[in-house]
């Protein structure tokens, strides 16, 4: 199955994921390889087979919409790079750019 | 040697403060050599032995107060750096812990281990923090993507450690490492705090020196919980006591395919027909049985894990985690480029994989498809555990590979899980264990039970560990 630099870009769009010239040159031979081995799929006859989606079986587990837990503030801002004196997340001022 | 320990610490033989130096002295004396851990938390462990001795010293203490252990840096710790390995989160602190780490109260933690990149490889060389080395042949890995926790329990950095296992992650490290690697059926242990890689696959697990050790683990962290709603109302039962219980009765299957696989090393093969051999002389009634989809289980794996892998990584995109690079100048920019300086190479290759069998145009003939091959391959399990009791297979076609040798090729590199992912596909318990060395390279074994079925795997693991005798690879540290 081909893969070609073409397609790389519209995945690497579609996930948000900038690739490098030399990630573009070797990553269609890489992709291909992968490709062709996950291909073997179609291989097997799965006429009325339902998919799984996890094997527990469980559907649709709800509890009371109650708060039990909260964490405070301070313990959320250390997880934070960039905090101002209020205890606001600081982040890169792209708004006032022009978008692609 | 947990339940020896926690007897020595209740008999005032040894304080939690002793034993918890004593961990630390050995990761000082060997994280240079072998790269185990991320982060030791020295203070953290330090101030958390002396809680723990307090409530021996109060009668009041767990199953698992005051034993030092270590956590693949997968686990949320409340106030401890949580990398995954990975530039993303090299700064991030949760502001919680897992359930793992919650449940196992007042355990010393020792550290964080490292791994491959967000659970993503089979040899910890994807790691952003550099390779943990094979505790036995410091030239080859540890396994992956716990190699970090395998590597520091074959040391003795740790009385146990954490682990994820996705696709093999727990058992082939612990293979690799000559440890005790267990990976419960998926939903036994709760998940939440743990760094997501593969929802519907990821399943959290331990490495300890003896089954036994397993069995006490389990013990106190098996149990549905309702912060992840995949863990179901399943009794958890007596495990040590699974492990008194005799080999002789038991049904062991052989399956074909695993026996007569191409990648599968001679000497391996040789070493499971061997130990095949001994357990029919204890009494365990040997049959071959047949999983006919095991062919397809390592494409259907490659397909749904890097599918779930890409909708998982979405939110490491600089804004709700990590740091957004200097480099933007546009929101997209702040995604993109955040993201192709802060993630690897393997993480980038199965989002970009991922993306692809879920984009319109392929989700039928790869996602749909591969999750209907995933039922086939479940059934193929149902199907064996008809006639048999456990599976006994080897857990890696390989022996511990030098570093170096399999980063290069992707597909190198997922054929280590060959055997360890059919088990994942289906959600059964499996665990390996220490039976066999070659080359002065260890070489485990792989027993695989029914749903929920520990009990029955842990006496067959007991039992299997009963009898092999083959002498210990050597420690190089």
């Amino acid at each position: 199955m081909k893969f070609d630099r073409e397609q790389l870009l519209h995945l690497a769009r579609l996930a948000k994921l900038e690739l490098t010239e030399e990630e573009l040159q070797k990553a269609p031979q890489e992709f291909e390889q992968i490709l062709n081995f996950i291909t073997t799929l179609q291989e097997v006859d799965t006429t009325g087979v339902e998919p799984t989606s996890q094997i527990t079986g469980l559907e649709n587990r709800t509890r009371e919409d109650v708060v039990t837990t909260t964490i405070p503030k301070q313990e959320l801002l250390k997880s934070m790079p960039k905090t101002d004196e209020q205890g606001n997340l600081v982040v890169k001022a792209v708004f006032t750019e022009s978008e692609e | 040697m947990l339940k020896e320990l926690r007897t020595q610490l209740d008999a005032k033989k040894v304080s939690a403060v002793e034993l918890t130096e004593q961990y630390l002295k050995r990761i000082e004396e060997t994280n240079s050599m072998l790269n185990s851990f991320i982060t030791v938390t020295t203070e953290e462990a330090r101030a958390q032995a002396k809680v723990a001795q307090k409530q021996i010293d109060q009668g009041v203490q767990d199953p698992l107060t005051g034993i030092p252990y270590a956590a693949k840096d997968l686990f949320c710790t409340k106030g401890i750096r949580t990398t995954a390995a990975s530039r993303i989160l090299e700064h991030y602190i949760p502001p919680y812990s897992a359930t793992a780490i919650t449940d196992s109260k007042e355990a010393v933690l020792l550290g964080k281990t490292n791994l491959d990149e967000f659970a993503m490889g089979a040899s910890t060389e994807y790691s952003a923090f550099g390779v943990t080395k094979n505790p036995f042949d410091l030239e080859r890995v540890a396994g992956g993507s716990s190699g970090g926790s395998a590597a520091a329990v074959a040391a003795g950095q740790a009385a146990f450690a954490f682990g994820t296992d996705t696709g093999g992650s727990i058992r082939q490290p612990a293979s690799f490492c000559n440890v005790v690697g267990f990976k419960p059926t998926y939903g036994r242990i709760s998940r939440y705090g743990v760094v997501a890689m593969s929802s519907s696959l990821d399943t959290v697990g331990f490495f300890t020196k003896t089954v036994e050790d397993s069995a006490y683990l389990l013990n106190t962290l098996a149990g549905s919980n309702t912060f992840d709603t995949t863990t179901p109302e399943v009794k958890v039962e007596d495990y040590v006591a699974a492990t008194e219980r005799e080999l002789k009765g038991l049904k062991i299957g052989i399956p074909t395919e695993y026996m007569q696989a191409e990648g599968l090393d001679p000497q391996i093969k040789v070493a499971y027909e061997e130990l095949i051999a001994k357990l029919e002389k204890e009494g365990a009634k040997i049959q071959e049985v047949s999983l006919p989809h095991t062919n397809y289980a390592l494409a259907t794996y490659y397909v749904l894990c890097p599918a779930e892998v890409s909708s998982n990584m979405g939110r490491y995109d600089g804004i709700r985690y990590g740091i957004p690079s200097e480099h933007a100048h546009t929101l997209d920019e702040v995604f993109t480029k955040t993201r192709d300086e802060q993630i690897g190479r393997e993480v980038k290759r199965r989002v970009l994989i991922g993306t692809f069998c879920l984009s319109a145009g392929s989700y039928d003939a790869f996602y749909k498809k591969a999750q209907q091959v995933r039922t086939l391959v479940t059934r193929d399990f149902t199907n064996a555990f008809q006639s048999v009791d456990v599976l006994l297979t080897p857990t890696s076609p390989f022996l511990p590979f030098k570093i170096g040798e399999r980063s290069a090729d992707p597909v190198a590199m997922y054929l280590a899980d060959l055997f360890t992912v059919p088990v994942s596909l289906a959600g059964v318990p499996a665990v390996s264990l220490p039976c066999s060395v070659v080359n002065g390279l260890p070489v485990g074994m792989q027993l695989i039970a029914a749903q929920f079925q520990e009990s029955i795997l842990l006496r067959a693991a007991a039992g299997l560990e009963r009898i092999t005798s083959a002498p210990a690879p050597k420690l190089v540290v």
